[in-house]
């Protein structure tokens, strides 16, 4: 049997599989259906400082071969998260968890992961500057050189935890941003948050998601990640965490291929809340495939 | 939430654009009337949600009108043909608030979850009033199934055109029912707001929204509620008359 298990900004895990943001919830729930302390480890619902209801419903839209939110953010807020939500957790896994940060300045950017970092569950901050969703905030830091470095700065002097800076595709050249995070003192790079998209009620003629917009994921956005992961691995000396359309071991294999350290799943959390655990189940044989023994020697083998 | 491979027994046109599903497979999951179940088609990405009709220990049945694609492709699967479903999903009715004379409110496909909360509630109690809205006689649809579930149910039928029972909305037979203790509901909003308008109990009634995943996850089917924010996948369908928050 291959070994599994990689190191993520200094923090080992067994396996490289993690449950994207904002499709596992806080992760307890998903207990019922499996032992999720079989993941490598999850990234919990984006969270602000205050608690957020989000963006007028539908903020759902069905496309082909992924789908459209426009969520918003909804979150009960740090505090709350802090209060109730991790020692609901604790109850159900004894790893470290990956807290996902938002906020609309570097103020509230600051707070949340000040407060989330003193957890002793949380291993990594992943910090979001690319949420689409969201008009005033994140995607304005993500979508410059000078916002993403100002995030990274800020979180930086707050905690001495590893921060995973997770990037927007929404841009001219992901490889910019990634290097002025890395310059800033960022242990990581996760990649990508959703591509901006729309769909159009043919009957109504107007748009189906109540924002108009939102983020499109899914199996369809698997080679714009793959690809945008194989440039910032050029770029950059700190890990990746490759995100965008993974739905197989095989597709985990190919996005470590492309340089990424560890691999989220998201949407298809959402076809199939059994997708992580079968992935990890899966990946043995598909190693033994390709004659992998060791799945860490393969981060970046295409370059 | 328990994910199985179901065989389809049946699969027919019982009345326009509607039709009845019977799938063969494991139900153990569920547990309450009104619950919903997750199924995968080919071609789509998100699943469909459909709310249980009815289920006995190898089977569950379905009623769903064709509206979109999704249910299009339903309606053209064969029995023998296998699907990938999501079971167990959502909170139900709660049947324990019923009282003697529960009253039932059913519009259009909305009518499909009441037949399982009515076998459900028969034995507890002393008469069923069910409402059955429908735009037209061809869409009609239950009737005997209901009627043959026990004496104690009176139907009241109700059709937009009149061309079949009586002519309106449900809650014109409203003034055909003297007493009731409780009432549940399914149905559309304009509905739900009619009768928000004129009844007089407490109630419970199960919303529709647009789903990511059925199952908590994704946020997407969220609600605002005087008790909190809800998942309408999660913590509804069913919600209680007093805890909805009526918006304009």
């Amino acid at each position: 049997m291959g070994k599994l298990d990689i190191s993520l900004c200094g923090i080992n895990i067994d396996n490289p599989v993690i449950p994207a943001s904002g499709t596992f919830g806080y992760g307890y729930e998903f207990a019922d259906f499996y032992d999720i302390n079989k993941l490598g480890t999850f990234s919990f619902k984006g969270t602000t400082k205050d608690a957020r209801f989000g963006n007028p419903l539908p903020r759902i839209a069905e496309c082909k071969s992924g789908l459209i939110n426009a969520i918003g953010l909804q979150n009960p807020g740090v505090d709350r998260v802090v209060d109730t939500e991790l020692p609901k957790l604790k109850q159900v896994y004894d790893k470290k968890v990956m807290a996902n940060v938002c906020g609309f300045s570097l103020d509230e950017y600051s707070y949340v992961a000040q407060k989330l970092s003193n957890e002793e569950q949380v291993g990594w901050l992943e910090v979001n500057i690319s949420c689409p969703n969201v008009h005033e905030g994140g995607l304005n830091f993500g979508s410059t050189v000078e916002g993403a470095a100002k995030v990274t700065k800020a979180v930086r002097r707050v905690t001495d935890k590893p921060i995973i800076i997770k990037l927007s595709p929404n841009v001219t050249d992901i490889t910019e941003i990634a290097k002025a995070c890395e310059a800033e003192g960022a242990d990581g790079i996760s990649l990508i948050n959703t591509l901006l998209g729309m769909r159009i009620d043919l009957k109504t003629g107007k748009p189906v998601i109540a924002n108009k917009m939102g983020g499109f994921s899914g199996g369809a956005i698997f080679p714009v990640a793959l690809r945008m992961v194989y440039q910032v691995y050029d770029a950059v000396k700190i890990p990746i965490v490759g995100i965008g359309g993974v739905e197989s071991a095989e597709d985990v294999i190919e996005m470590m291929y492309a340089g990424a350290t560890a691999v989220q799943v998201g949407a298809y959390n959402l076809v199939n809340p059994f997708a992580c655990e079968e992935i990890i189940d899966n990946l043995p044989s598909v190693m033994n495939k390709y004659g992998i023994n060791d799945i860490s020697s393969i981060i970046g083998r295409a370059h | 939430m328990k994910k199985f491979i179901y065989k389809i027994k049946e699969n027919i046109n019982i009345a326009k654009n509607t039709y009845k599903m019977v799938l063969l497979g494991d139900t153990s999951d569920i547990g309450k009337p009104g619950q919903f179940i997750n199924i995968k088609l080919q071609n789509k990405y998100l699943r469909r949600p459909i709310s249980i009709c009815d289920y006995d220990k190898t089977s569950i049945t379905i009623l769903y009108k064709v509206v979109g694609e999704g249910t299009k492709i339903m309606s053209k699967l064969s029995t023998g043909e296998e699907l990938d479903v999501l079971v167990g999903l959502g909170n139900g009715f709660d049947v324990s608030y019923a009282g003697s004379k529960p009253l039932l409110i059913g519009g259009g496909i909305g009518i499909a979850p009441l037949y399982n909360l009515a076998k459900e509630l028969v034995e507890s109690c002393e008469v069923i009033n069910i409402i059955l809205g429908y735009n037209s006689k061809d869409e009609v649809y239950y009737e005997e199934e209901f009627l043959n579930l026990s004496s104690k149910i009176n139907l009241h039928i109700v059709t937009v055109d009149g061309s079949y029972g009586k002519k309106g909305f449900v809650t014109d037979a409203f003034a055909d029912i003297d007493l009731y203790s409780y009432f549940y509901t399914c149905g559309p909003m304009a509905m739900f707001r009619a009768i928000n308008d004129i009844a007089d109990t407490d109630g419970q009634l199960s919303f529709e929204e647009r789903m990511g995943c059925g199952f908590g996850a994704c946020m997407g089917c969220s609600c605002k509620t005087i008790t909190g924010n809800k998942r309408i996948c999660k913590e509804g369908p069913v919600l209680f008359r007093g805890e909805i928050i009526w918006e304009n």
